[in-house]
């Protein structure tokens, strides 16, 4: 058995986020940290390993620089790491990375006791839509929003949020889960994990490596393979100018409540 | 020569840093507050191995170096002094001498459990007549017919007393040759004639607990010798080289610790209509504390490089240990000043900075002890 | 599963504007008549049918709901196999549909159910998907007014160098990226049918119109779903109240600043929400330290909220946070710090304590309300 981590990294936007004139946003001058949803299957996929001796394995799709990150994420005790990078990858959508990210998984090759895992989604562009793509690229089953993951033999049964409750589902491996951040607790790196970590192997799967899978062609990933296109960016306007109360008294507080008032609000 | 972290240095300061915040700085007030040692977090601590930092994986450590642990002992102090001296006091007055003198039986039984398992390690030098003067050891140690030792006396202000399990402490074997008639011991917290005197209460680290330590004919087998006989104010002593860098650290985490809560108050406190970290004045007090700081940070690590490396490091500890541990005290200081009248109450850390950096000036040697040490390395003896 | 292959060359063949009708235990979710209210209008833009996606087993009754907010007609694929929610089976069932009679434009609600469904079948379909939308356009002149109001962009100047043009008929879709820091309005030019899962409560539902109830035309679709590779063992509605967010026209949140006494900030909170008829909200700290439950928080990661009246109480104001709340009708912020950015967005702040200054508000609003 292994597990097969997906992971993206991303801007920190807890700090400042930074936009372009153009209405883009300045990566560059942003810090940047794992996805956290993806910690949360990183977590699991260890977990898996500590009760079953399972290999794990973390895949990225992103430039050189995301070494760091997979270094990172094996000091916390991930086996093994595979960097998909290459020029014809850029520019993709939901739909071209999943080709890309399924490929790659294929390429390390999926088994009929895997389970891959992915975070539910990316804070940078929201979309909750990889997990799932990738599951379908595979053929496999997808369990999305797991609030809990039990594996006994082939059998995986997971506890699925539903915004009103929750749904209890069973399926076998191989399988896609996707966690989100009720799951577990991450852990942190571990200092003997540090030391480990730039021991441990890492591939880079570029265009070359995947380019004979039948996913892969031109025409389905990067950019031009990409289904949707950015018509227009925008930041919103800012908001008019509030208010700041004068002090933080009784009076401060009659001027709030006359203000409310008057707005109809209370 | 390079002033740089390496990337797996700069991996234990990320590691620490996130740790630190997550872990320490929430429970921080409450444990000072109670006085209570955190027992969760020193659990927590051994899991991520930062309880065995310095130590080969062989033995169960984590294979780092003195400038990783010298890193975490700063971040964890950045948040919370006491758990800053909870690393260093175990994993350096307990745990190194036992492996730098120990028998491989010794690291085995010993050791292994102190950096792997849920035990923690105390040092017993302290006396209440035997403070600055180590030399003047009461407590007496005599050996038996058949190897084995009958321990009388006590110690004082034993950091880790009481939650440790494992002590390294000191006792003469033969009074008549002074400071080479002292020795060390391995003793277990249930070896019989042991036990654990008066706990103090403190003014900072109250987290940490501090004990005097009873012996009362304790018997230890000739296995719990640590060294030889005679050897025990040698091994002392360069156990304390060693735990100044930890020390030192401390103290430069409790320095950067005030000077970041000083820096993000005077952007935010605003008097006569602007923050005040646009008044001059305030500003030059900053940029004094951070270049002490800086300074201090440079002593530290090149201590811990020279350690390290195998180069002498016995004046670097010290100068780190003095630098830094008067640095803590000053920038605490002054960073409260910088809160005023906030400052001074307990809603916020400064107080309790301020009085967890004044015993770093007073632990593992004073900084008159600093300054002798020093003094030797530059005149000779 | 028959091979599709979707290009360029019979785009022209797909017509029509399709809602997926979400059902819960035989009960529609309510965007889906949010849904269906909005794309109404775009199928009048376009001149072509809307049609609801109904599957279930024995949900027929549903249909009329679904007509009466401006469905011509509902498909209906009525199967115990769809009795609960699948993604094997929905997905097959859909992917086959869409298949058959493709429609242009397939609209998903973006529940926990939606994100699991429409990126399997946008994948398979091999079509785009546009998640989490806020807004949608065909009619250029629509978009080009909506960006107006809602954006710096030179938009005349734009229009004037052809970056938009005006003939466009494609799906525009808008959604928020990091957090509602950035929004992009994304298009699938050279695949149908469009698809977008669309944010729950963001666009506004319609009036109930008995006569289209009665005229809404019920075609069945027969149901062929293949092996299932997943059951569903049980579902379970939280017995516990979840918290209403999402509809609540008050929302009272705590944040980082009730850490010296949660209990107290947390009491206080309750107390202004109570006498305000609101709610109370979390900022992440608040979740993720245990003080409040998951189904508090407001922000990227958690919900989205627009109430009348959003008060913030000891919340900085991470770009995260306001990302769900900063199209509050009116936002009140107290913080003790006077450069925390929540006073960014906030209409009125106060810069102070809330344990001092929230007693005054409980006590002096309960006072307005009297006199009222």
């Amino acid at each position: 058995m292994k597990v097969i981590v997906c992971v993206k990294q991303v801007p920190d936007t807890s700090g400042k986020v930074a936009v372009k004139p153009d209405g883009t946003l300045d990566r560059a001058s942003m810090a940047t940290i794992i996805n956290p949803d993806d910690k949360n299957a990183i977590e699991a996929a260890l977990a898996l390993k500590d009760e079953t001796g399972c290999k794990t394995i973390v895949v990225t799709m992103g430039p050189p620089p995301a070494e760091g990150m997979l270094r990172e994420i094996m000091a916390m005790g991930v086996d093994e790491a595979v960097l998909v990078s290459g020029r014809e990858f850029g520019g993709s959508d939901t739909f071209a990375t999943s080709q890309i990210l399924a490929a790659a998984i294929n390429k390390i090759g999926i088994e009929d006791d895997d389970i891959v895992l992915c975070g539910r989604q990316a804070i940078d562009g929201d979309t909750a839509q990889v997990g799932p793509q990738i599951a379908e690229k595979l053929g496999l089953p997808q369990i999305t929003y797991a609030a809990d993951i039990k594996v006994e033999g082939r059998e995986v049964t997971v506890k699925r949020m539903l915004e009103d409750g929750y749904m209890t589902i069973k399926t076998q491996t191989p399988c896609l889960i996707t966690a989100i951040k009720e799951l577990n607790t991450p852990r942190y790196m571990s200092v003997g994990g540090i030391f480990d970590c730039y021991n441990k192997p890492m591939s880079v799967f570029d265009f070359n490596t995947l380019k004979d899978d039948p996913l892969i062609e031109l025409d389905t990933i990067g950019l031009k393979g990409s289904p949707t296109n950015i018509f227009a960016s925008f930041t919103p306007p800012q908001k008019g100018q509030g208010e700041m109360l004068e002090g933080a008294d009784q009076k401060t507080v009659d001027v709030l409540v006359d203000k409310l008032l008057a707005k109809h609000i209370i | 020569m390079d002033f740089r972290l390496t990337k797996e240095q700069a991996m234990v300061q990320k590691m620490c840093r996130e740790f630190a915040v997550n872990e320490i700085e929430p429970i921080a007030a409450e444990i000072d507050e109670q006085e209570r040692y955190p027992h969760e977090t020193v659990e927590k601590m051994r899991r991520y191995g930062l309880m065995g930092i310095q130590f080969p994986k062989e033995l169960g450590g984590s294979g780092g170096d003195t400038i990783c642990y010298s890193i975490a002992i700063e971040e964890a102090a950045r948040f919370c002094g006491t758990t800053g001296c909870i690393i260093s006091s175990h994993a350096t007055l307990c745990a190194w001498p036992i492996y730098k003198y120990g028998t491989a039986e010794q690291k085995e039984k010993w050791l292994r459990p102190l950096i792997s398992s849920t035990k923690t390690g105390a040092f017993g030098l302290t006396e209440p007549n035997a403070g600055t003067d180590a030399a003047g050891q009461q407590t007496i140690a005599v050996k038996q017919e058949d190897g084995s030792y009958i321990i009388n006396g006590s110690k004082v202000f034993i950091t880790g007393g009481g939650v440790a399990s494992t002590y390294v402490i000191f006792a003469m074997t033969d009074k008549s040759k002074g400071t080479r008639g002292i020795s060390a011991f391995i003793v277990d917290k249930d070896d019989p004639g042991f036990s654990i005197g008066k706990i103090e209460h403190k003014m900072g680290i109250r987290g940490s607990q501090t004990s005097e330590l009873v012996f009362e004919d304790l018997h230890l087998p000739a296995d719990r010798l640590l060294g030889k006989e005679g050897q025990g104010f040698k091994i002392a002593m360069t156990t304390l080289d060693g735990g100044r860098i930890g020390i030192a650290s401390q103290a430069l985490g409790i320095a950067q610790g005030a000077l970041d809560q000083a820096v993000a108050y005077m952007k935010e406190r605003v008097q006569f209509g602007r923050p005040i970290s646009k008044f001059q004045g305030l500003q030059w007090m900053v940029a004094d504390m951070e270049t002490q700081i800086e300074a201090a940070r440079l002593l530290v690590r090149r201590a811990a490089f020279n350690k390290d490396h195998g180069l002498p490091y016995n004046k670097e500890a010290a100068m780190a240990k003095l630098f830094a541990s008067e640095t803590a005290m000053e920038v605490t200081t002054k960073a409260l000043q910088l809160f005023g009248g906030y400052g001074y109450i307990r809603e916020y850390p400064m107080e309790r900075m301020m009085r967890d950096a004044k015993i770093t000036e007073i632990y593992e040697g004073t900084s008159q002890v600093q300054r002798m040490v020093i003094a030797n390395n530059v005149l000779g003896k | 599963m028959a091979e599709f292959k979707n290009s360029g060359e019979n785009m022209k063949d797909f017509k029509g504007v399709w809602v997926f009708c979400e059902q819960r235990q035989g009960e529609l979710q309510s965007t889906v008549l949010e849904l269906v209210s909005e794309g109404r209008k775009l199928a009048d833009d376009l001149g072509v049918e809307l049609a609801g996606l109904l599957l279930g087993d024995n949900v027929e009754g549903l249909a009329k709901e679904i007509g009466a907010y401006g469905a011509d007609k509902v498909i209906l694929c009525d199967d115990p196999s769809l009795k609960d929610y699948t993604t094997d089976a929905y997905a097959d069932v859909i992917c086959d549909v869409v298949m058959e009679k493709k429609p242009e434009i397939v609209l998903i609600g973006a529940t926990n159910i939606g994100r699991d469904l429409g990126p399997r079948c946008a994948a398979r379909l091999h079509t785009g998907l546009t998640a989490d939308c806020t807004h949608l356009d065909v009619e250029t002149t629509k978009y080009v007014d909506f960006l107006k109001a809602n954006s710096t962009l030179d938009v005349d100047q734009m229009v004037a160098a052809g970056r938009i043009k005006m003939e466009d008929r494609n799906l525009k879709m808008t959604r928020p990226a990091f957090g509602g820091h950035l929004m992009a309005t994304i298009i699938c030019p050279r695949f149908r049918p469009q698809m977008s899962t669309v944010r729950p409560g963001v666009l506004k539902k319609g009036e109930y119109d008995e006569a289209k109830a009665a005229a809404v035309v019920v075609e069945k679709y027969a149901v062929k779903t293949g092996e299932l590779k997943t059951q569903v063992v049980e579902i379970v509605k939280e017995a516990k109240q979840l918290v209403d967010l999402i509809g609540a026209d008050v929302v009272v949140s705590v944040g980082r600043g009730i850490s010296k006494d949660v209990e107290k900030g947390i009491a206080l909170a309750e107390e202004l929400a109570e006498v305000l008829g609101g709610v109370v909200g979390g900022s992440r700290v608040a979740i993720d330290s245990g003080w409040l439950t998951a189904d508090h928080q407001v922000g990227q990661t958690g919900k989205t909220v627009h109430p009348t009246l959003y008060i913030a109480l000891g919340i900085s104001g991470a770009i995260q946070h306001k990302a769900g709340m900063q199209d509050s009708g009116t936002i009140v912020a107290v913080n003790k710090s006077e450069s925390a950015p929540i006073f960014d967005v906030a209409d009125y702040g106060i810069c102070g304590d809330m344990f001092k200054v929230v007693p005054m508000m409980i006590e002096t609003i309960k006072a307005a309300k009297a006199a009222k």
